[in-house]
Order: structure tokens, then C-alpha cells, then sequence
């Protein structure tokens, strides 16, 4: 207790210096713990975009041929069948859980409510392709059953039931698609990035309702293993090869099918995040590092200030030891009570930047939670490892001047101005 | 109490060396009041530094109350200092910051005692000085006479066995010089070795001898009778 008030009293007299020393290593690692949060919300609002649907996951639309194949003309609509279903499911290990996707656009009503929507008829297996959110009080989506016994059943995103059933509970009730009553028995929360909703049935009932032709545009399934750009590029030239020899349309043919292969894209954008995440690691080492230049320097200049102080001590009986000591505690003293004051200011703008967003984002219903930057803050972790780095290099940078200083014979030292 | 045998200190710089001392011998006895006098660059600071283990020797022996100095670590030499010595600088080496009544506490800061109790003594020793109402003063605030007088209220709060003085009135006035080598006196009556280095006859003539230094040399010692 009594070494600190004995260092209090050097630094209270010396408060310019004090502050100025300390200013360094709060603003170190406000900068710090700033860029790092930065990098963590691009990263963090990239990653959200990709978790509107499963990572791994791989989506095609037929289209319409624009080469001749096989003694067939260009200009075919193509379209698929149970067919390709079953040629993805047997043909493609890498592959699991398709669903193939009807969509129609058509007139939900509910009393006097309706409106034109998507309507979508799919497997269970959409809800985990897409990342279906299905709340507390948000029943269920489609499952084996509904498909087995082709129910009349209906799962509605929230901005259909909002329309049609405004505050109240729609699951259990009955809606009307075209002439069609579907029983309602789950409402998806979450917030769609375009049009106004979609709802979704089994895939068998819409075959019977609505295509009875059995043809639909897409089908879309979960990918396995598949680590790499080239891997996912390898499986997108397997896929398509398999479907041209079962749609018969020339393997080169662009305009026949679109793939859209979240992994690779994911893998893709990632890369370039890993990329800037690496740019501003090194800018903030480089922070750290100017940080502990700045302290370094103080502490330097500090302590061959003091050099005649120090001669005097000796003089009067300090010992080595408690000269060091006190120089150390001194240094630790500054560096973490600015660090800390740094530290907290960092992470309060991280904090207040993301309740921002958030609140921003609770305040407008159309907010459909996308955007290139999210969740700004820094693992705490970082942030006492930083710390910790300039208190340290804080008690290095007075360590050894002060060690320089209480060699030198006291005479010598009070001889300094 | 203070055996000098033939103690030689150089001085080196990057191009040249400058022997100071060449042999000194001396013997200083508990109670003495000794003057080192001599022309500038004779050695006298030289001297009283090794005497205070403030500087090292390079050839030679020293030895305080038996215990040869050569031999004393830096954490030994700092105890020494602590509990044996007191310093009177002629400028006064008073920590700026502190006021009177810290900087006279500060050897007893070193000596582990706690901060209330260095309080009360420092008070006390002021109050011997006449400083009782300066102790809440800054060095700054306080006159050349002040400041020595806190000076040698810090050397001998410790109740040291010698007291060490260089030059402890090249600062002061002609009546402050009186007033400050009374204190000494006063000191050296009450039974503190006293050494002073001095270039002043006057401050020279408090002393019981005064030693006569002459290119490192003790050229004579003048035995002075009262």
C-alpha cells in the first residue's frame, strides 16, 4: 500500500506525462478492439446472408435449350420429372435430401382476406434446405405423413399470416388456395429477402392439384463433403451431365440448367473475408505495435527523467530492487488502467454500434435482416490478449531503462539533469 | 571507525584518464569533525563519494567500522547508506515533487517504516530545523538556507554515525552559511561524525581537523585545537 502511494505521488506530479503514456495504450487498443470489430461485422453480416438457406446446399431451374442435341432442335422447354429426382438421388452420392419444388402463383383466402402468392410444393426436407423458422407458437412444417396421405395442409410464411389472419392465430384455421381449403399447420418467421411470402404444401397434393402433367422447374437438395471450390465445381459438371443425358441437351448447352451451389459461394466469399480479416489482424498488430512504441518511448524518456531522482534514492538507501519495483508497478499501473479505460471504450462502441443495428432493426418490420455488416463486436479474448501484450511490453520498456539507471553509481545518476 | 589505506580512483574517458586520487590514507575516528579542504580538482568531492559509497575505488582499502567496503553488494551498500550515512549536497539533491516534510520521511521509506509514523519523526526533525510551518512547502517555495536545512534534516533522520556534507554552503548567502554550519556543529557536538568537504577558510575552521588535498594527495592534515 505504501509503494503505491509513493508511485501515486511520482505520477500525480508528473501528470501530463502520466496521461500522454496512458493515452498511447488506450488508444491502442481502442483501435484495436474498433478494427477487429469491424472485420468481425463484415464477416459476421456475409456469414447471415448465407444462413438464409443451409451452406451446403445446391438449387437448379431447368430452362430452355439453345443447342441442338441428338437430332433434337434448340428452343425446348425443358422441364423435370420423379425422373431426375431419382437420378439425382441414385447417381449423385454426394447428394441427399432433394426435394423438387412446384411453384404456382395463386390466390390464398381467408374470410375476406386474400391476396396472390407463391405457393410452393415440397418435401420436408425444403424446411432444412432454406432454413424455415418455425417459432414457439409456429407449428410445424410439412412432414412424411402429409406426403404419404397427400393432406390438404398448408404452411404459410408470416407476411401471408399477417395479411390474411392480422393478429390472430392462424394455425388450425382453414384457407382457401384457388378453390382448394388447405388446413393451416405452421407459420414460418423467418424474414424473406424479396416478394411477399410464400406457402408451402406437400409436394404430392400440388402434383395432384396442380400439375397434373407431374413436370416442375426446380429441385433443390443438401450436398456432403464437398470442402472445396473444385469439389463443388466438380459436382456442379457431374450434376449437369447427369441431367443432360436424362433431359437430353447438349452437356455445353448454358441455357439448358442453372445451378446455384451455396457451398461454393459460400467457400467463395469466405476466401475473400478470410482475406480482409487477415488485412486487419495485421493493421492491428501494426496499432499494437505503434501502441508499444508509444509506451515504450514514455516509459523510456520517463525513466531517464528520473535518473537523478533515482540517484538521490540510492543515495538516501533505496536498494535496487525497490527502485525496479516501484518502476514496474508504475508502468503496469498505466498500462492497465488505460488499457482497461481502451478496452471499455472499444467494446462500448462495438456494443453501441450492434444495439444500434438491432434496435434499427427491431423498429422496421420491412427489414428482412440482411446486410454486409452485423454484430460488430470482438471476442473478449482478443481483447485481454492485446492488453495484456502492452501492459507487458509497458513493463519491458520501463524495466530497462530502470535496470540501466540503478546500475549507474549514484553519484553518476545525481549528476543528470 | 573510517580506515583509508592507499585508495587510488581514475577517472577514464574515451581518449583520456585522469588519476584523482593517488593514495590516500586516512583514519577518522567516531565523534571527529573533519574538513577536507584543497583547490579544485584536488580530489575532495572524489573523496567524500567514496567515503559515502556513492562512487567506487579502484585501488586500495576501505573499511567502515571493520567491514571492508570492496566486499559490499549493491543491496549491502544501499543498507549502509540507509542506516550509516547522511548526505548534505551543496545542491541540496531535494526530490522536487515531494514537499519538505516527504522528502525528509523518504530514508524511512526505505526502512520499511510505515508512512504515519515517518510522518511524526520527519515532524520532529523539521521542528528541530525551525521548518515546523515549511513541511507542506515545495523545495521551490523554500530559501537556498530552507532547503539545506531540510537537507540535513532527511541525512540525519536516520540517526546515521557520520554525516557527510559537500560544499553544504556553496548556495548559501554569508548568514545562511552561519546559521547552516551551526546546525553541523550542533550535530558534531551531539556525537555524529562529521566530515565536510569545503573550499570556504570559515566553514573549514568549524572543524577539529582539516585535511589539506593536493593532486590527489593528502598534502597535510591540520590538527586544530579549541
Amino acid at each position: 500500500m505504501d509503494i503505491l502511494q509513493e508511485i501515486l505521488s511520482g505520477l500525480k506530479h508528473n501528470m501530463l506525462r502520466t496521461i500522454l503514456t496512458g493515452l498511447s495504450v488506450s488508444w491502442g487498443i481502442f483501435i484495436l478492439i474498433v478494427l477487429l470489430g469491424a472485420g468481425n461485422g463484415l464477416k459476421n453480416g456475409v456469414s447471415s446472408n448465407f444462413s438464409q438457406r443451409a451452406t451446403n446446399t445446391v438449387q437448379m431451374w431447368s430452362g430452355t435449350s439453345s443447342l441442338p442435341y441428338q437430332g433434337l432442335k434448340s428452343g425446348r422447354a425443358l422441364d423435370f420429372s420423379d425422373k431426375q429426382l431419382t437420378n439425382v438421388d441414385q447417381n449423385l452420392s454426394e447428394a441427399s435430401d432433394e426435394t423438387g419444388i412446384i411453384d404456382k402463383q395463386s390466390t390464398i383466402s381467408w374470410q375476406n382476406e386474400y391476396g396472390s402468392y407463391s405457393v410452393k410444393g415440397v418435401d420436408p426436407y425444403y424446411s432444412t434446405i432454406f432454413n424455415l423458422k418455425f417459432d414457439n407458437d409456429g407449428g410445424r412444417f410439412i412432414n412424411e405423413m402429409d406426403l404419404k396421405e397427400n393432406s390438404k395442409v398448408i404452411v404459410l410464411d408470416k407476411k401471408i399470416a399477417d395479411v390474411l389472419f392480422k393478429s390472430k392465430t392462424s394455425i388450425g384455421e382453414y384457407v382457401r388456395v384457388g378453390e382448394v381449403e388447405f388446413k393451416v399447420v405452421g407459420v414460418n418467421s423467418k424474414k424473406e429477402r424479396w416478394g411477399d411470402g410464400s406457402a408451402y404444401i406437400p409436394f404430392t397434393t400440388a402434383q395432384i392439384i396442380f400439375n397434373p402433367d407431374r413436370k416442375f422447374k426446380s429441385i433443390a437438395m443438401e450436398v456432403n463433403g464437398l470442402k472445396t471450390k473444385e469439389a463443388n465445381d466438380a459436382f456442379n459438371d457431374k450434376l449437369k451431365k447427369s441431367m443432360s443425358k436424362s433431359l437430353r441437351f447438349d452437356p455445353n448447352d448454358t441455357q439448358a440448367l442453372w445451378i446455384w451451389n451455396s457451398q461454393r459461394q459460400y467457400i467463395q466469399t469466405m476466401k475473400i473475408f478470410a482475406g480482409i480479416t487477415l488485412f486487419v489482424t495485421i493493421i492491428g498488430i501494426f496499432t499494437l505495435i505503434a501502441g508499444i512504441v508509444g509506451v515504450s518511448n514514455i516509459m523510456l524518456v520517463s525513466v531517464k527523467e528520473r535518473t537523478r531522482e533515482i540517484g538521490i534514492r540510492k543515495a538516501i538507501g533505496a536498494r535496487p530492487g525497490s527502485i525496479l519495483l516501484s518502476v514496474i508497478i508504475e508502468s503496469i499501473l498505466i498500462t492497465t488502467i488505460f488499457g482497461y479505460i481502451g478496452m471499455v471504450f472499444g467494446v462500448g462502441l462495438t456494443e453501441l454500434v450492434n444495439f444500434v443495428m438491432v434496435q434499427s432493426a427491431a423498429s422496421n418490420p420491412s427489414d428482412t435482416g440482411m446486410s454486409v455488416f452485423k454484430d460488430p463486436t470482438v471476442q473478449l479474448s482478443y481483447v485481454f490478449v492485446s492488453t495484456g501484450i502492452l501492459i507487458f511490453s509497458g513493463i519491458i520498456a520501463g524495466y530497462m531503462p530502470a535496470r540501466r539507471a540503478v546500475k549507474i553509481k549514484p553519484i553518476e545518476a545525481m549528476r543528470e539533469e | 571507525m573510517i580506515t583509508l589505506k592507499n585508495i587510488n580512483k581514475t577517472y577514464y574517458t574515451e581518449a583520456t584518464s585522469l588519476h584523482v586520487l593517488k593514495g590516500i590514507d586516512l583514519q577518522i575516528d567516531k565523534g571527529e569533525y573533519v574538513a577536507i579542504m584543497g583547490a579544485s580538482g584536488s580530489g575532495k568531492s572524489t573523496l567524500l563519494n567514496i567515503l559515502g559509497i556513492l562512487d567506487n575505488y579502484d585501488l586500495g582499502d576501505y573499511y567502515l567500522n571493520n567491514k571492508l567496503i570492496r566486499d559490499l553488494s549493491e543491496k549491502q551498500a544501499a543498507a549502509y547508506r540507509n542506516e550509516m550515512i547522511g548526505f548534505v549536497f551543496q545542491s541540496f539533491n531535494l526530490i522536487n515533487f515531494k514537499n519538505a516534510l516527504e522528502n525528509v520521511a523518504l530514508p524511512l521509506y526505505y526502512k520499511q517504516i510505515s508512512r504515519k509514523k515517518r510522518n511524526i519523526i520527519a515532524m520532529e526533525y523539521l521542528d528541530k530545523m525551525g521548518l515546523r510551518d515549511w513541511a507542506f512547502h515545495l523545495p521551490n517555495e523554500m530559501s537556498g538556507g530552507q532547503k539545506q536545512r531540510v537537507a540535513i534534516a532527511r541525512a540525519i533522520i536516520s540517526q546515521p554515525q557520520i554525516l557527510l556534507a559537500d560544499e553544504p554552503t556553496g548556495a548559501l548567502d554569508s548568514v545562511t552559511t552561519v546559521d547552516v554550519m551551526k546546525v553541523i556543529s550542533d550535530l558534531n557536538t551531539s556525537g555524529l561524525t562529521t566530515i565536510v568537504v569545503t573550499h570556504e577558510k570559515s566553514v573549514a575552521d568549524e572543524a577539529r581537523s582539516i585535511i589539506h588535498l593536493k593532486d590527489g594527495l593528502i598534502e597535510r592534515i591540520e590538527k586544530r585545537a579549541f
